[in-house]
């Protein structure tokens, strides 16, 4: 995909969307795909970063911020979802959660690209498997697929995902 | 070591009104003590992760006391969060350590390094401001109101014997739990 003004995702879009829905806390563990995040989350404020050490973490981390009646959504790569397995399965599903979970997709070459990077292959297929809905956000014209994920989260009481294609600089 | 009811019994008198999240054999132990079941959470997804959980709750509401009663075996497996809680600091958590050298919940088999990991070193070299660890009830009785007025995370570790598996303990399940916490407490709106 070419970079050109339409075709960039930055930073500050995918903070502001989420801003639009009252997050309040952003758990992660950075990635390439997001990687100009950390330094708009500081810039901004509003927001309260949670950084933890691995990702399955994240998860539990969140459910107890949404028990005690904060908004928070969870930002990790794709590698990581993998990793996080058991918090998926065992608080996102078994729970019913009302989490949006936002995934770096490494290794993603667009809508009918090809990859030979096994974090994107497997990327959506899991995430079918595990029946968790989610949209792809590739730039700024798509951010608004985040307050619809969220939203449907909140409103169906089930965790979704957006996979994020790459975000480019602030 | 101390008796596993009595340790839990000793810290069940000094509860009040906090949020207990149980893991682990302590799901079967803590039970059997407490005043307060509508306040004590299950936490059986996620191996290892009630600490995570509890720190999400202590951040969401810092007017709530939250304790995570957590077993070695579990700790062993999120010993990165000790670092994640420290980089938050949470004032109202205290995290305690069921350390009985075993996996009980499946039958007794020994932890890696049973009994000779220092969680107290780890925890202070993670970050955590106070570590404690205990092996007789009357020192832990006499320390605890002290131990309790002092801001978190502060990690107690409970140096109790082995039991073995438990018999299951009937009660609310976590999901049930979960969503009954969060009304509890959205009824009890912050200050």
């Amino acid at each position: 995909m070419a970079e050109t003004a339409q075709h960039i995702l930055h930073a500050t879009s995918l903070l502001t969307e989420l801003k639009k829905n009252g997050v309040t806390h952003i758990v992660w563990l950075p990635d390439t795909e997001t990687s100009s995040m950390f330094r708009a989350i500081e810039a901004d404020g509003g927001v309260h970063l949670v950084p933890v050490c691995r990702e399955g973490e994240s998860m539990p981390i969140a459910a107890g911020l949404i028990a005690g009646g904060a908004k928070p959504v969870v930002l990790i790569q794709s590698t990581g979802f993998f990793e996080s397995g058991d918090s998926i399965r065992g608080v996102c599903l078994d729970i019913g959660i009302p989490l949006l979970i936002l995934i770096g997709y490494r290794g993603y070459e667009g809508a009918g690209g090809r990859t030979g990077d096994s974090a994107a292959v497997f990327m959506e297929p899991i995430l079918k498997t595990w029946g968790i809905p989610y949209q792809i956000v590739q730039d700024d014209a798509d951010c608004s697929r985040i307050s619809e994920e969220y939203q449907a989260a909140l409103q169906t009481k089930h965790t979704r995902a957006i996979l994020v294609g790459r975000e480019y600089g602030e | 070591m101390i008796e596993c009811l009595d340790a839990l019994g000793a810290l069940s008198k000094q509860r009040a009104d906090r949020i207990v999240v149980m893991h682990m054999t302590t799901r079967q132990d803590w039970p059997q003590v407490s005043q307060r079941a509508e306040l004590d959470i299950p936490w059986i997804g996620a191996m290892g992760k009630a600490s995570s959980f509890a720190l999400g709750l202590a951040l969401a509401r810092p007017d709530q006391k939250v304790w995570v009663l957590d077993g070695d075996g579990s700790l062993l497996m999120n010993l990165g969060g000790l670092v994640t809680i420290a980089a938050q600091q949470p004032k109202n958590l205290l995290h305690v350590v069921y350390n009985n050298g075993a996996y009980d919940t499946s039958g007794g088999q020994p932890v890696p390094r049973s009994g000779e990991v220092d969680f107290c070193a780890i925890a202070r070299g993670a970050g955590y401001p106070h570590a404690y660890s205990f092996d007789g009830l009357a020192e832990l009785e006499r320390q605890l109101p002290a131990i309790l007025a002092q801001d978190g995370p502060t990690l107690l570790v409970l140096n109790v014997p082995s039991m073995g598996a438990r018999r299951p303990v009937p009660g609310r399940g976590t999901t049930q739990a979960f969503w009954e916490l969060q009304e509890y407490l959205a009824q009890r709106p912050q200050a």
